[in-house]
């Protein structure tokens, strides 16, 4: 199957992961999100682009957090929002999940916002749409297992662009669970894509991944070392269910040996920046001197988050296959 | 620019001292006034207005590419410049700033988007170059020059880094 | 009855036969090759010019989905799709529903398939009650009623004293344990080989080492009990190296690989097709290459198909979540051929590796399970395949008799089609004139 995130014109069709996508269309994001980003001050807190769009939000995974956000960047566009909890509806009875997506599209979905706990399942949902020739239909992935959180990666290079201005010269560290995290792969390849020439990922063994290196990454297990000079440090959220699969003995020992403390945020760059994909837990991977600290741009990240997310719609919304 | 260009016979500076004539005489006594530029050869108008009035801290500039009504056609444009307008619109006398005024479909959105920042007072609209070929109702209510352009011919305002204003004709391949 | 193949390429890899000769059949065994035998009278003459006459395919997995799993696929169409595929004996694992762990079970199944008068079905039978891992079956009594062997299929047993238990009782009696090495606890969950392909695509992985470890444990029970065990459906290049040493040592083990193995690797997943969702999971390049080096050396004992019907219900889903396994009965003999063709001729001093390709999957197989089958010995059955090497096909689901339509091979153009399969000296299938079962 060709990439099939890109239509035969070679413009985004359905935004599934960051691999694969050409340098020049990650860039368009970018630069169609800083447009967006004035919105929010204005009287109307919209334009009309997507204006009598569906927009049908599929959760199949819980996220109240990145639901809100969907739906704030979709009606910023004018557009109809459908929100639809998977797990209460036929799914579960048993319809096929492709049949789900042929009963939505005769209602007029315009637009798929996909949630997802196993990986490729936005993909599935893409090749039908493919293979049914519904090429005004677009899925945009929200996140599938562990494989990739796109909208994520790239709202994480905005705010990095906006604070550092250029990625040729960086060095950026993602620090935590980087084997259960879709994050921390979509950040992985938009800055290569974008050219960081350092990319790092620190963590214990148990939560780092084989094949990083392949992915252009520089392994740590001491974080002191890891952070020594960094300019970006992006810090995961430890889930509290690693404690049971036996890779990790206890949120305390974590916070030890990985916590993000000033004593560690001092050992990288004093202009360094701090991020969080959130939900934070403050002192398991966080303390909160550092959250609540000059460095930190957590919550820039939300807004530019919105912005991103009307970019990447609107530029699907204007590509037909 | 991939499309040839060739002068167009039309002395842009001398047009542009007229329009700043007529805009000055328009603007006079007009309440809470401000000059709207519309990316990108009315904002290099505007800005220019904007100084030789002494009103460069009401003076924004408006992409108008998320109004456009080809969206549906021809999806976003590759460049979309950001929208600056740092003043409060509502009950002000908003002068929009284009440089060629055509088919009137980029003013009825730059009207659209203004009314989205706040309820003007007024909108008047000053145009360098009037080509004709109106597709809607719009008419500016000052022009520096009225001129006939072919069809397959595009109308362009150029600024030099030393900021001069030229006018040149560009065959459109579009 | 009397049959006569006339002037077909016949090879018989037993015999070490690879010949352009006529074959001859009376009452149901082959009664000679070349010349027709004193007083021979064909009741019927099959025209094999251009074609191969082979020993009938014997594949040492394919699951036929009865009793119990009705829904994925029929002892009816399963049977027919072995037909299509040249297979005329075929060993069944004990995966079913209820498990193949009663002696009724077992006779019932084979009662069934006898009556539809095509294969030869020949289960295996559980080596726990259940497949549970903790009560032995009566061995003896499943042997009684047509076990050619024991297996705990996709279920390994978890508590190794079982699994000594089990491989000492067992060899009481000379039976062999089928045995695919795969660590109870590592890997568990996962669907694709533990290394960077599945590490970008975000799927849990199964690391070699989940392979090996068991193999271990299995080599150290065997060195202690004597038991003979055939290793099924090994996927890496270091399981093969194991087994090397342990064939090397004299222990009594053979192995198998699925014939999906021999070609494909963890790429094929491609954006995450649900088609190379398979058991033991597809692994790295080298670990595909050791298997095509070690079905010619020999540490591959045979090839099976590995056959296992999936709907699209159970397939049409997130990777992680479709059912594992593709049809396999219809493409044994071509991606076996495949295999002949784009590796084995390559190798040095190999030239035409068609007759090793054809032993892998007849005479080898049948020598695993301790079959009389795979070959064309003058008195043994008459099970044939024959076949045109060059004829091309395309992968399609209405092209398959199976139920089972799903393989990474959908769409694909092989090589080698079945044009007619002869069980007991009798024409059960024969491509231009259609299903021809039960016309003698």
């Amino acid at each position: 199957m060709l990439n099939p995130q890109l239509n035969k014109n070679g413009e985004l069709q359905h935004l599934l992961s960051i691999e694969g996508l050409p340098k020049a269309i990650v860039n368009h994001i970018l630069d169609t999100a800083s447009s967006f980003v004035g919105v929010s001050d204005r009287e109307v807190k919209k334009v009309p682009l997507m204006r009598g769009k569906s927009v049908f939000n599929l959760f199949f995974e819980n996220s109240t957090r990145t639901r809100t956000t969907f739906e704030i960047a979709s009606k910023r566009l004018s557009a109809d929002v459908i929100n639809l909890n998977m797990q209460a509806s036929s799914t579960s009875k048993g319809e096929s999940l492709l049949d789900t997506i042929d009963n939505l599209s005769a209602m007029h979905a315009d637009m798929f916002v996909v949630r997802h706990a196993q990986s490729g399942a936005p993909y599935m949902i893409a090749k039908h749409l493919i293979d049914t020739r519904q090429n005004h239909v677009h899925v945009v992935n929200a996140g599938d297992g562990r494989h990739a959180h796109p909208t994520q990666g790239l709202l994480d290079m905005y705010t990095i662009r906006h604070y550092k201005k250029d990625f040729t010269n960086l060095t950026v560290a993602i620090v935590g669970d980087i084997l259960h995290s879709r994050v921390a792969r979509s950040d992985i390849h938009a800055l290569t894509t974008l050219g960081v020439p350092e990319v790092r990922a620190i963590g214990p063994h148990t939560l780092l991944p084989g094949g990083l290196d392949q992915m252009g990454v520089r392994t740590f297990t001491n974080m002191n070392e890891g952070l020594k000079g960094v300019d970006v440090i992006i810090m995961l959220r430890l889930q509290n269910e690693r404690m049971n699969g036996a890779l990790l003995p206890s949120v305390q020992e974590y916070f030890k040996s990985y916590g993000l403390t000033p004593e560690r945020l001092a050992l990288a760059k004093p202009d360094a920046i701090v991020m969080h994909p959130g939900p934070m837990n403050r002192g398991v991977e966080i303390d909160s001197a550092v959250a609540d600290g000059p460095q930190a741009v957590i919550l820039p990240q939300v807004t530019f988050g919105i912005a991103v997310r009307m970019a990447v719609m609107s530029i699907l919304a204007g590509n037909q296959g | 620019m991939s499309n040839p260009m060739k002068p167009s016979g039309l002395d842009a500076e001398a047009l542009y001292a007229n329009l700043l004539q007529q805009v000055r005489t328009g603007l006079t006594g007009a309440h809470d006034a401000c000059i709207v530029g519309i990316h990108s050869g009315g904002a290099w108008l505007a800005e220019r207005l904007a100084q030789d009035l002494g009103m460069t801290d009401r003076c924004g500039v408006l992409d108008v590419s998320f109004y456009r009504d080809d969206y549906a056609k021809k999806g976003l444009p590759a460049e979309v410049k950001p929208t600056h307008i740092t003043f409060d619109v509502a009950g002000a006398t908003v002068l929009l700033v284009d440089d060629v005024l055509y088919t009137g479909r980029t003013t009825r959105a730059a009207i659209n988007e203004l009314f989205d920042y706040g309820r003007p007072a007024r909108i008047m609209l000053a145009a360098l170059v009037d080509r004709g070929g109106r597709q809607l109702p719009v008419a500016a209510d000052f022009v520096a020059a009225t001129v006939q352009v072919d069809q397959c011919e595009a109308l362009r305002l150029q600024r030099s880094d030393a900021g001069q204003f030229t006018l040149t004709i560009e065959e459109n391949h579009a | 009855m009397s049959l006569h193949i006339k002037n077909g390429r016949v090879i018989d890899p037993a015999n070490g036969i690879d010949a352009v000769q006529d074959l001859f059949i009376v009452d149901g065994k082959v009664a000679a090759l070349g010349a027709a035998p004193a007083g021979f009278a064909a009741a019927r003459t099959i025209d094999a010019t251009g074609l191969v006459v082979a020993p009938g395919l014997v594949d040492l997995s394919a699951r036929l989905r009865e009793p119990g799993y009705e829904y994925k696929a029929t002892l009816d169409s399963e049977m027919q799709a072995a037909m299509q595929g040249g297979v005329t004996s075929l060993v069944c694992p004990p995966d079913t529903d209820p498990v193949l762990d009663e002696p009724g079970l077992v006779e019932m199944l084979k009662h069934r398939a006898r009556r539809l008068n095509q294969a030869n079905v020949h289960p295996l039978g559980a080596l726990t009650m259940g497949l549970k891992g903790k009560a032995l079956t009566e061995m003896a009594e499943l042997t009684e009623s047509g076990c050619v062997g024991f297996s705990q299929a996709e279920e390994p047993i978890q508590d190794t004293n079982v699994l000594l238990r089990a491989l000492q009782y067992a060899n009481t009696f000379g039976y062999t344990v089928w045995l695919r090495p795969q660590d109870a606890h590592i890997g568990r969950g996962g669907v694709a080989h533990s290394g960077p392909l599945a590490s970008r695509l975000g799927l849990s992985g199964v690391p070699v080492m989940a392979e090996t470890i068991a193999l271990h444990t299995i080599f150290e029970l065997i060195r202690s009990t004597g038991a003979r065990v055939h290793l099924c459906r090994i996927s890496s290049a270091a399981a093969l190296d194991l087994i090397r040493a342990a064939k090397a040592e004299g222990l009594p083990v053979t192995c198998d690989v699925g014939v999906h193995h021999v070609h494909m690797t963890d790429a094929d997943i491609g954006f995450f097709d649900p088609n190379a969702r398979v058991t033991p999971p597809f692994r790295s390049q080298r670990d595909r290459d050791a298997i095509r080096a070690a079905v010619l050396d020999g540490t591959v004992d045979a090839v099976c198909s590995d056959h296992t019907p999936v709907d699209d219900d159970e397939k049409l889903l997130p990777f992680a979540e479709a059912s594992p396994g593709a049809t396999g009965l219809e493409l044994l003999l071509s991606l076996t051929l495949k295999w002949a063709e784009d590796y084995a001729a390559t190798q040095p001093g190999k030239g035409d590796a068609l007759a090793l390709a054809l032993s892998r999957i007849s005479h080898d197989a049948a020598r695993v399970a301790g079959l009389d089958a795979g070959r064309l010995t003058i008195g043994s059955p008459a099970d044939i395949c024959i076949f045109d090497p060059n004829a091309r096909w395309t992968v399609e689901g209405a092209a398959l008799a199976s139920q089972g339509k799903h393989t990474p091979f959908l769409g694909y153009e092989l090589a080698g089609q079945v044009q007619a399969t002869i069980v007991a000296g009798h024409v059960a299938y024969q491509r231009s004139a259609g299903n021809v079962s039960n016309v003698s």
